[in-house]
């Protein structure tokens, strides 16, 4: 199942939540995308949360929004970037979307 | 609250209602508290349509998704509908699967006897498995 | 495959809507279907044919417009939500139209993803 998430880690609690909940899903990924690419830097303190969740589930991060947000030189390793045909892909090999709103 | 939701949704009629015979399995994700935005109660608009359309209809309500459940909502101050008594109608539509996550109820300090209704109260493993179960996951 | 899309946050407040835009088009680009947009929430907002923007600004109202009509998809605005929020007939920007919840779950049945938008 491919997983949403548009919100910036530091003003809200989504991405923790959708953490908690298939954090440890094997074959779960998860789609940061809009404000939620901040959850994709160096550096921060969120990164140890990522790197964790990277252990189980595949994190990916839209390029174009990271880009727009000058946070290009600051991705996490192992991080996988994918542009809008990308996500049209994520969307397309897993078998349903949750779009954590 | 039926007839006055009818309205609410503009009195849609199902003659568009699709007659392929597919059941797939919707699950309606609701994360957001009551009043403070409009999208619990536009979800609940939805899911009341959805059971037009024999589908395997469940909701799951996680983070402050639970607060749309508990009891004892009083509105008449802020002069907006308590739609609260709705999800105690929703069996009369044969809506029946409610999952209310643990982990979001002890969060807030609610239990299962705070909620209004009849739910299942699920481990955010088990919610996640139910997830992945669906065909179509709406999310609000 | 078939991709059905919900729209749920309005015009330039949120990237919301540019995101399902580039979505919708990426996967339009990729050979796939989009058969239907759905507009809820606020998200009906996205079918004024009053919204100007500035010259220099992308015009998200026409650019759905656009898409709509070279890849024949079926824009549809929520009524009841349509109706809350003052999107009618009167100021429907053309190739959307206005039709019940029920073209979403109808949407969700056929199509083969439902990809979701909002904040």
């Amino acid at each position: 199942m491919l997983h949403i998430v548009n919100k910036s880690p530091f003003e809200n609690q989504t991405l923790d939540s959708c953490l908690r909940v298939v954090g440890n899903v094997q074959g779960a990924a998860l789609l940061l995308t809009e404000d939620a690419v901040f959850a994709a830097t160096k550096g921060s303190i969120i990164e140890g949360k990522i790197k964790t969740a990277m252990s189980t589930i595949k994190v990916y991060a839209l390029w174009p929004d990271v880009e727009a947000r000058g946070m290009q030189d600051r991705v996490i390793e192992g991080i996988k970037m994918v542009d809008y045909g990308g996500f049209v892909d994520l969307v397309a090999e897993h078998s349903n979307c949750q779009s954590w709103l | 609250m039926g007839e006055e939701m009818t309205e609410a949704t503009g009195g849609i009629d199902f003659e568009d209602e699709d007659a392929s015979g597919v059941i797939k399995k919707f699950m309606f994700v609701n994360r957001k508290a009551p009043y403070g935005t409009i999208y619990a109660l536009e979800a609940l608009e939805v899911v009341l349509i959805s059971a037009a359309f024999d589908q395997d209809v469940s909701l799951a309500f996680l983070d402050d998704g639970v607060y749309q459940l508990v009891k004892g909502q009083h509105t008449k101050a802020i002069d907006v509908k308590n739609f609260s008594p709705t999800y105690r109608a929703l069996e009369g539509y044969d809506i029946e699967k409610l999952y209310v996550e643990k982990e979001s109820l002890e969060q807030r300090g609610l239990t299962e006897a705070d909620l209004l209704v009849d739910v299942e109260v699920m481990s955010s493993a088990d919610i996640a498995k139910m997830m992945a179960e669906q065909d179509v996951v709406i999310s609000f | 495959m078939k991709f059905a899309i919900m729209v749920n946050e309005g015009v330039y407040q949120h990237q919301a809507t540019d995101s399902a835009y580039q979505f919708a088009k990426a996967a339009i680009e990729k050979g796939h279907e989009v058969p239907r947009i759905f507009f809820y929430h606020d998200g009906v907002y996205n079918a004024s044919r009053l919204t100007e923007p500035p010259a220099d600004d992308r015009n998200i109202v026409s650019r759905w417009q656009k898409l709509a009509k070279e890849h024949n998809i079926d824009m549809v605005v929520c009524i009841a939500a349509a109706m809350r929020r003052g999107i009618k007939e009167e100021n429907l920007a053309e190739n959307f139209r206005i039709s019940g919840l029920g073209q979403l779950v109808e949407a969700g049945i056929q199509a083969d993803r439902l990809v979701v938008f909002g904040d």
